[in-house]
């Protein structure tokens, strides 16, 4: 095995970069922000991509099982022998892979902003912003102690909060920031209580021994972890239940997804970053990450499955009403981590029944890919169009063939159509469902036509439906910064899934062969092409036909597009309930009891020194008499009292 | 004439000793207060002398204490007048009453 400290390097680039700009950017180097950002991003994702070369081919494998490897060690926090907070760099085919998805994407996003954010009067802010925010990611991703995930995974927030407010003089994107910070903090809370309980019980915070010391079954934590009942439930099943509502916080699974769809307002590029490559896969990675906890686990492992399989219908549900480009695509980022989670929690440990995690994996190394091409390409539409209302759009392809090519390649691949990547990660997961739970895959091959048809649907009605003229076009397509990445990642979609992932990342590091059952495949990939044949028929021209549908779906249409009222519902609990029931008796009882008390306490002193105060008058003759007093006093206690 | 037994001598003491404690506390003039005292500080004397002509003929230490206290009101009355000088040119007057500002 070779040294790999060089990898403290791919986090460390962007924290650098982040400083200098964040220090200096404003004042003193605005213009080279941008460059400066890039470079150091550029560094780091060539670096990742030395380091999966070095892990994958060269020596990561011991045996023909891929090693986890501790390429650095720092003990931050000692509590007591055992359990300390370390600081460290954990390498496992997961982690590497993750460090080139989260840096290529990070790239490619600094890459498109040059363009897109020109000209922006914080620009050199944006720049150290998307640089903490990968550098978080990137931290998270590597980190080799279960405490450590924990102080990235709120440094992921934070960040996240910084770009969804980056335009803090509008209302909404305050209100959107704030609303994604509190709903992703309420669920780290769960988070940080799983955390501690599977600390209880292991007695340790690093990874490795944690699920080492829990998985040993006969060993004394693993009994005790399981005997230890709260509620009739065991105590792992609390502490992995409540590390998930962590998780599904960040991933937006239902019913912690409310913060994703207003997580638009920060500017278009950062979308791409929060869907497809920081933030969101989080919550998939953290189960990943423990997963062989997870899968000896099945009670927890069934509410993984079902909550991914219920948010992946939903919000395909809810898509297919949407009117906004970046909605739309926020609610299908939702449905495709439905699918990673359920994907995991239909999966077993170990060898061929561990193919769910290969296919989440995959899925999300693919889905990072088409999810960032199709939103680079709406900030694209949007810079373009100076709207994301697509009722308002149409016929773009002839004015912006580039982002119109890309996109089409974005949106069969999300739809699952071979040879493009998404067919094949998605293929993983149908097959993972189907064999071990054929609900499940009912619904995932639902939701997958479902995709298909809102996905096309954006896409003609954006690219399509009506034409243009051509004294139409008054402005160029996008600057070349904002084309190149657009070109690179489209590329990687058509390819990606082509990558032999199922060989380097497996539940257990035993390399899978990647196989692809022809027969199997034909069902699924007939419903995406139903999808899209039903979404040409309607939106391709402009016709009436959709507006028929809508009349005759009716209310049901209506809740949709409403999202089903849960923004609603959460409102109606936070404001009529928690406000009503618990905030104003709380607030009562604040300013009555306990300032009540205070200032009881405060204005009997001054009362009784109010009273008192003429003691001390300051007539030198009253003293004397307090005088002679206290001796006449003395005198008749010790001589007629106390005799 | 009968001997001057210690009872009426003690009721002359106590009476002067009270009379200068009314005075004290009455007077707003401060060298009325400074007199007072003196005459506290002799009812006393008085005490010393009579106890030790009584009690212990043979003695004087009563007698000493009497000199020394008449000493000590002395410079007692002394320090007095020059704190009442002091007071007079601070604030224009001698009145206790007016030099009040050391309260709450």
């Amino acid at each position: 095995m070779g040294p790999y400290y060089f990898v403290l390097f791919v986090p460390l680039l962007p924290l650098l970069s982040f400083c200098i700009l964040g220090l200096f950017g404003r004042k003193y180097i605005k213009t080279m922000s941008g460059t400066l950002g890039v470079i150091s991003i550029c560094i780091s994702a060539l670096l990742s991509l030395y380091t999966a070369y070095q892990y994958f081919f060269i020596d990561g494998k011991v045996n023909g099982i891929y090693q986890h490897i501790i390429a650095l060690k720092h003990t931050w926090l000692q509590f007591s022998p055992g359990v300390s907070i370390d600081m460290g760099i954990l390498l496992d085919p997961i982690s590497v892979m993750m460090i080139v998805i989260v840096s290529f994407i990070s790239l490619m996003v600094h890459i498109f902003s040059l363009g897109y954010m020109k000209g922006e009067e914080r620009f050199a802010t944006y720049y150290a912003f998307l640089s903490l925010f990968t550098f978080s990611m990137l931290g998270l991703v590597l980190s080799s102690n279960i405490f450590q995930i924990y102080i990235f995974w709120e440094l992921v927030g934070i960040s996240s909060f910084l770009l969804i407010g980056f335009y803090f003089d509008k209302p909404s994107a305050v209100s959107a920031s704030n609303k994604a910070f509190i709903v992703t903090r309420f669920a780290d809370f769960g988070f940080l209580i799983g955390i501690l309980i599977l600390a209880f019980y292991s007695g340790t915070l690093d990874f490795g021994t944690l699920i080492q010391r829990l998985t040993s079954a006969g060993s004394s934590p693993f009994f005790e972890i399981h005997s230890a009942t709260f509620l009739g439930v065991s105590m792992l099943t609390w502490g992995l239940g409540l590390v998930f509502i962590g998780g599904a916080g960040k991933s937006a699974m239902f019913p912690l997804h409310i913060w994703l769809p207003d997580a638009m307002e920060g500017p278009t590029p950062v979308s791409a970053l929060i869907h497809a490559a920081t933030m969101v896969v989080a919550g998939v990675f953290l189960v990943a990450r423990l997963f062989p906890l997870f899968s000896i686990d099945l009670t927890v492992l069934q509410i993984v499955t079902w909550v991914g399989a219920f948010s992946a219908l939903f919000a395909a549900v809810v898509a297919c009403t949407q009117t906004d480009i970046k909605r739309i695509l926020a609610f299908s980022t939702m449905s495709q981590i439905g699918f990673m989670m359920f994907s995991l929690g239909v999966s077993k440990y170990g060898g061929e029944s561990g193919l769910g995690y290969t296919g989440s994996m995959f899925h999300l190394f693919t889905h990072a890919f088409f999810k960032s091409l199709l939103f680079l390409g709406a900030g694209a539409i949007i810079h373009f169009a100076h709207s994301n209302d697509i009722r308002e759009l149409g016929g773009l392809r002839k004015l912006m063939p580039v982002t119109h090519m890309s996109f089409l390649i974005a949106c069969l691949a999300i739809a699952g159509v071979p040879p493009f990547s998404g067919f094949f990660s998605k293929e993983d997961i149908l097959m993972a469902a189907y064999q071990s739970n054929k609900l499940i895959y009912a619904i995932a091959v639902l939701t997958s036509a479902l995709t298909a048809f809102y996905m096309f649907r954006l896409y003609y009605s954006v690219f399509w439906k009506r034409d243009i003229h051509p004294h139409d076009k008054t402005h160029e397509e996008g600057t070349v910064s904002m084309k190149l990445p657009l070109i690179i990642l489209a590329t990687c979609t058509a390819f990606a899934g082509f990558v032999p992932v199922s060989s380097w990342v497996t539940s257990d590091g035993v390399p899978l062969p990647s196989h692809i059952d022809a027969g199997f495949s034909v069902f699924p990939v007939l419903m995406a092409l139903t999808g899209i044949g039903l979404a040409t028929y309607l939106y391709k021209t402009q016709n009436s036909r959709p507006q028929l549908i809508k009349s005759a779906f009716g209310s049901l249409y209506r809740t949709a597009y409403r999202k089903f009222y849960i923004d609603e519902l959460y409102l109606f609990v936070t404001r009529k309930i928690i406000f009503n029931g618990i905030g104003r008796p709380a607030a009562w009882f604040d300013k009555n009891i306990i300032d009540g008390f205070m200032n009881g306490l405060a204005t009997t002193t001054a009362k009784i020194s109010g009273l008192i105060k003429g003691l001390q008058s300051g007539k030198v003759q009253n003293y004397a008499l307090y005088f002679f007093g206290g001796i006449i006093g003395l005198a008749v206690l010790f001589i007629y009292l106390m005799k | 004439m009968n001997e001057i037994s210690i009872t009426q001598i003690l009721f002359v003491s106590t009476a002067l000793f009270f009379i200068g404690m009314y005075g004290l506390f009455t007077r707003r003039n401060m060298i009325t207060m400074l007199m007072s005292i003196e005459i506290i500080l002799n009812s006393v004397n008085i005490n010393f002398v009579a106890f030790n002509k009584y009690l212990y003929p043979g003695k004087l230490d009563g007698v000493f204490f009497a000199i020394f206290i008449i000493t000590i009101a002395a410079a007692e009355a002394a320090m007095a007048i020059a704190i009442i000088i002091n007071l007079y040119r601070s604030h224009h007057s001698i009145d206790v009453e007016d030099a009040d500002e050391m309260k709450y």
